[in-house]
C-alpha cells in the first residue's frame, strides 16, 4: 500500500512527460525547415494535345466611309442620324453654298462679256484680213509703198492673236463656270455604298475644313475582329483556321468564326502579330464597333506523345527540368519541351518516357536531399 | 545514491510541472517572436528567390522595384538581352493593390510576368495546384495566402481574371500574397484609371484649346490615344549565363545602358537593410525584452521554489550535507524547469502559435538550439540568487523557526 502512491505518481509524471517529449520530437522534425515536403505526383502520359492560340481584339468594320466636303464650308443640313441604314447614292447631308450661286451668276456674266470680246476680236480680225489683202494687191500694182503693205500684214497677225486670246478666255471662263457648278453639285454629301451610319460628327451650322468627316458610314455586313496575338504564342497561325469568339458583353457564349488573314505587318512595339477573324454569321444585333473580343484559334491536333502538366516544370541552374520520383528518391531530370496547349499540357521531346512519376505540385522548393511526403493535394489548397 | 532534486520534484510534481508549463508558454512566445523576425527576413528573401533573377535592372538612381518606384521603357530588355553574359532578360511589373473578388477584397502584390512559359524570370517557380498561365491575357496565378481558389474570377481595375493556379509562399516583402498576371494586362492595370477618371481626362483634353484645334481634325483623337498607353515596366529581371560573374555583367549594363543594376546581394541589402529595417528592429527589440523578462521570471520562480523549502534545506545543512549537494539540488531543479519550459515552449510555438499568425512565422532549428542554450544559461544564472539565499540559511532555523 505504501508503494502504490509513489508508482501512481511516477505513472502520472510519465504520462505527462512522455507525450510531451513525443510532441516535441514531432514538432522539431515535422514542421519548419526539417519537415518532409508534401508533394503531388503525376505520371507522364501519352496523349494527343490540340494546341490553341489565344488573342484579344476589337470588333471593327472592314469598310469605313468618312463622308465630308471637298472644300471648306458650312454644313447646311445632315439628313441622317446614327443607326440609320442608307443606300448607295442617298444624300446624307448638304453643305451651305453661301456665295456659290452668286459666284456662278458672276461667272455667267463674265462668260457673256468674254463672248462679246470674242466677237469684237473677230470683227477686228476680219477687217485686218480685208485690209491686208487690199494692200497686197495695191502693192502688186505698185500703187503703194512696201512699208504700208508690211504694216497691214502685221495688223492682221496682231488681230489673229487677239482673236485666239479671246477664244481661250471664253474657254477658261466656261471651265471656271463648270467647276463652280461641279462644286454646287458636290455640296450634297452622298453615300458611296449601302451602309450604317455610325457617327454624326458635326451638326448643321458648323464650319468644317476640307476632308473633315461629317458622318461616318460602315458596311455592317463586313464586320470583323482585329485580333492581336502575342508573337511568342502565334506559331501556327494561318488563314482559314477555325476560331472561337467570345465577346466581352456575352462572356461565356462562344461564337464560331475563322481566321480570314494574318497581317503581313506585325506590331513591332507591342510584339504582337495581327490577324483578322470573321464571324461565321454576324450576330444580330451587330456587336458594337470597338467591343473587346477574346479569340481562341484551334490548331490541328498533334500525334500522341509524352506530355506533362506545365506546373511540373522547374528551373535549376538555368536548366529546364522536372523532379522525377523513383521509389522515395528525388532526381532532377533536365527535359526538352515541345508544343504546349492552353490547358497547361506540354509535350516532352527528350528526358522522360511515358509512365515516369514526376512531381507536379510541391509545398516548398525541392532539392535532392529533401524528404518527400506524397499527398493527394497540398494541404491548405481550397478545392 | 538518490537524486535529491529528483526526489524533491517528485514530492511536489504537480506544482513543478505546471510552473514549467507556464514558463513554457512564455518561452513559446519568445520563440514565436524570433520566428516572426525570421519570417519577415524570409519574406524579403523569398521575393528575391521566387523571381529567379540574378540581376535587377531598374530606372537610373532608384532603389527599385521593391523599395522605390521605378519605371523603364518596355523595350529596353531587347538591348539588355544582347549584352554579353546575359542568358535571359524579362520585363516585370509590380503593383500592390486591393484585388476585388465576389465577396470583399484582398490586399495583394500583382506581378506582371513576361509571357512565354515557366522558367522565364519572374514566373512562379513551383505551384501547389492548378497550372501555369498559358493565355497571354486574363489569367492569374494566385498565392494560397490570398484565400482565392482555382476557377475564381477576380477583378483587377477594369478586367476580370480567372485564377488558374495556386502558389505557396509567394509573397511581397510586406508579406502580402502575390498574384501573377500576364505582363500586358499588368501594364494596363498599373496605368488604367477607372472609367469615370478616363471620361474626365478625355473631357479635360477636349476642352484644352491647344489640343482641340478647329483646323486640325484628328489631333484630339491622336492625343487621347497617346494618353492611353503605358510603355513602361518596373524592372527587367536578368538571368546571368553560367560562368559569368553577375557583378561584371551588372557593371557592363550600368556602363553601356546607363541604368541602375542590382545584384542579388545588393537587392537583399536593400530589402533587409532598408525596406524592413525598422520593422525588423522593432520586433528584435521586443524579442530582447521578452528574453530579459523570461529570465527574470525564471529567477523569481526558482527563488520562490527555494524559499518554499528553506526549512528542508536548513535540515539538510543541520545533518551535515555538503554545500555542493545543495547547490546541485537547486541547479538541477532549475535546469529541469528550464527544459520542461523549453519543450512546452517549442511545442506551443510550433503547433499552436505559429499557424495562427497572419504573417509567416519561420521557426529555424538553429534558433531553437540557440534558444535551448540560452534557456539553460538563464536558468543557471537565475538560480544563483536562490543558491546564495540557500547557502546563507542558518541551520538553526530547522529547529528554531
Amino acid at each position: 500500500m505504501k508503494k502504490l502512491p509513489f508508482q501512481k505518481r511516477t505513472l502520472a509524471l510519465l504520462s505527462i512527460i512522455v507525450p510531451l517529449l513525443l510532441l516535441f520530437i514531432y514538432a522539431a522534425l515535422y514542421s519548419g525547415p526539417l519537415a518532409p515536403v508534401a508533394v503531388v505526383l503525376t505520371t507522364v502520359d501519352n496523349k494527343s494535345i490540340s494546341p490553341a492560340l489565344f488573342g484579344i481584339g476589337t470588333v471593327e468594320a472592314r469598310y469605313t466611309y468618312r463622308i465630308g466636303p471637298t472644300y471648306p464650308g458650312r454644313v447646311k443640313s445632315v439628313n441622317v442620324d446614327v443607326g440609320d441604314l442608307v443606300k448607295a447614292g442617298q444624300v446624307l447631308g448638304e453643305m451651305d453654298p453661301v456665295d456659290l450661286e452668286a459666284r456662278i451668276r458672276a461667272q455667267i456674266a463674265a462668260l457673256k462679256r468674254a463672248n462679246a470680246q470674242l466677237r469684237e476680236a473677230q470683227a477686228r480680225k476680219d477687217y485686218a484680213q480685208a485690209q491686208a489683202s487690199r494692200y497686197e494687191e495695191l502693192f502688186k500694182a505698185r500703187s503703194t509703198s512696201k512699208e504700208i503693205a508690211a504694216a497691214k500684214r502685221q495688223d492682221l497677225l496682231v488681230a489673229k492673236a487677239a482673236f485666239t486670246a479671246a477664244q481661250e478666255e471664253v474657254s477658261r471662263l466656261r471651265a471656271d463656270l463648270n467647276a463652280l457648278k461641279a462644286q454646287l453639285r458636290n455640296l450634297a454629301l452622298v453615300a458611296p455604298a449601302d451602309g450604317l451610319i455610325v457617327s454624326r460628327d458635326v451638326e448643321p451650322g458648323t464650319t468644317v475644313v476640307a476632308g473633315q468627316a461629317v458622318v461616318e458610314l460602315i458596311d455592317p455586313d463586313t464586320v470583323w475582329i482585329n485580333v492581336r496575338f502575342d508573337q511568342i504564342r502565334a506559331h501556327g497561325l494561318a488563314s482559314g483556321l477555325p476560331a472561337q469568339i467570345v465577346l466581352r458583353s456575352q462572356a461565356g457564349k462562344v461564337l464560331p468564326g475563322r481566321v480570314l488573314r494574318v497581317e503581313p505587318l506585325a506590331d513591332a512595339v507591342t510584339e504582337e502579330t495581327l490577324a483578322k477573324v470573321v464571324f461565321k454569321t454576324i450576330p444580330d444585333p451587330m456587336p458594337p464597333i470597338g467591343e473587346l473580343a477574346e479569340i481562341t484559334v484551334n490548331l490541328p491536333s498533334l500525334a500522341p506523345c509524352p506530355v506533362i502538366p506545365n506546373a511540373a516544370i522547374r528551373i535549376i541552374d538555368g536548366k529546364i527540368g522536372v523532379w522525377q520520383v523513383t521509389g522515395r528518391k528525388l532526381s532532377y531530370i533536365p527535359v526538352s519541351l515541345g508544343i504546349s496547349d492552353l490547358d497547361g499540357y506540354v509535350q516532352v521531346r527528350k528526358g522522360l518516357k511515358v509512365g515516369d512519376r514526376i512531381v507536379v505540385y510541391s509545398e516548398n522548393a525541392l532539392s535532392k536531399h529533401k524528404r518527400i511526403h506524397v499527398v493527394d493535394h497540398i494541404p491548405g489548397v481550397k478545392q | 545514491m538518490i537524486s535529491l532534486a529528483g526526489r524533491d520534484i517528485l514530492h511536489s510534481w504537480g506544482k513543478f510541472i505546471f510552473t514549467g508549463m507556464g514558463l513554457g508558454l512564455l518561452i513559446g512566445i519568445t520563440l514565436s517572436m524570433a520566428g516572426i523576425y525570421r519570417g519577415m527576413v524570409d519574406d524579403a528573401k523569398v521575393l528575391l528567390d521566387n523571381s529567379g533573377a540574378d540581376l535587377w535592372v531598374v530606372q537610373e538612381n532608384t532603389l527599385g522595384p521593391y523599395a522605390e518606384p521605378s519605371s523603364i521603357y518596355d523595350d529596353i530588355w531587347r538591348g539588355i538581352s544582347g549584352m554579353p553574359g546575359v542568358a535571359q532578360a524579362a520585363n516585370i511589373t509590380y503593383l500592390t493593390m486591393q484585388v476585388r473578388r465576389e465577396s470583399g477584397d484582398v490586399r495583394a502584390m500583382v506581378a506582371g510576368i513576361t509571357p512565354g512559359g515557366p522558367g522565364i524570370p519572374g514566373w512562379p517557380p513551383f505551384l501547389v495546384a492548378g497550372r501555369q498561365i498559358t493565355r497571354s491575357h486574363y489569367e492569374a496565378v494566385a498565392d494560397i495566402a490570398s484565400g482565392l481558389k482555382i476557377g475564381e474570377r477576380i477583378k483587377l481595375r477594369r478586367n476580370h481574371y480567372t485564377v488558374v493556379g495556386m502558389t505557396r509562399r509567394m509573397v511581397s516583402s510586406n508579406g502580402d500574397p502575390m498574384i501573377f498576371i500576364p505582363l500586358k494586362d499588368a501594364q494596363e492595370a498599373q496605368f488604367l484609371k477607372d472609367n469615370d477618371a478616363i471620361w474626365a481626362q478625355r473631357r479635360r483634353t477636349a476642352e484644352n484649346p491647344a489640343f482641340n484645334r478647329p483646323g486640325v481634325p484628328g489631333l484630339l483623337d491622336a492625343i487621347i490615344a497617346s494618353q492611353s498607353i503605358n510603355p513602361y515596366v518596373n524592372a527587367v529581371l536578368v538571368r546571368v549565363e553560367k560562368g559569368h560573374d553577375p557583378e561584371d555583367v551588372a557593371e557592363s549594363i550600368r556602363r553601356w545602358k546607363r541604368l541602375t543594376v542590382y545584384t542579388r546581394s545588393q537587392m537583399e541589402e536593400i530589402l533587409v537593410g532598408k525596406l524592413i529595417a525598422t520593422a525588423a528592429k522593432q520586433i528584435f527589440m521586443f524579442l530582447v525584452i521578452l528574453s530579459l523578462v523570461s529570465s527574470a521570471i525564471v529567477a523569481f520562480i526558482i527563488y520562490t521554489l527555494t524559499m518554499g523549502k528553506i526549512r528542508e534545506i536548513a535540515v539538510l545543512k543541520l545533518i551535515g550535507t555538503k554545500n555542493r549537494t545543495i547547490i546541485g539540488l537547486i541547479m538541477q531543479q532549475s535546469i529541469a524547469l528550464g527544459l520542461i519550459g523549453f519543450v512546452v515552449g517549442k511545442i506551443s510555438a510550433t503547433l499552436l502559435m505559429a499557424p495562427i499568425f497572419p504573417k509567416y512565422v519561420l521557426l529555424e532549428p538553429l534558433d531553437s538550439a540557440i534558444g535551448l542554450v540560452a534557456v539553460i544559461i538563464i536558468c543557471v544564472l537565475s538560480s544563483i540568487v536562490a543558491i546564495r539565499a540557500a547557502l546563507k540559511v542558518d541551520p538553526a532555523e530547522a529547529i528554531g523557526g
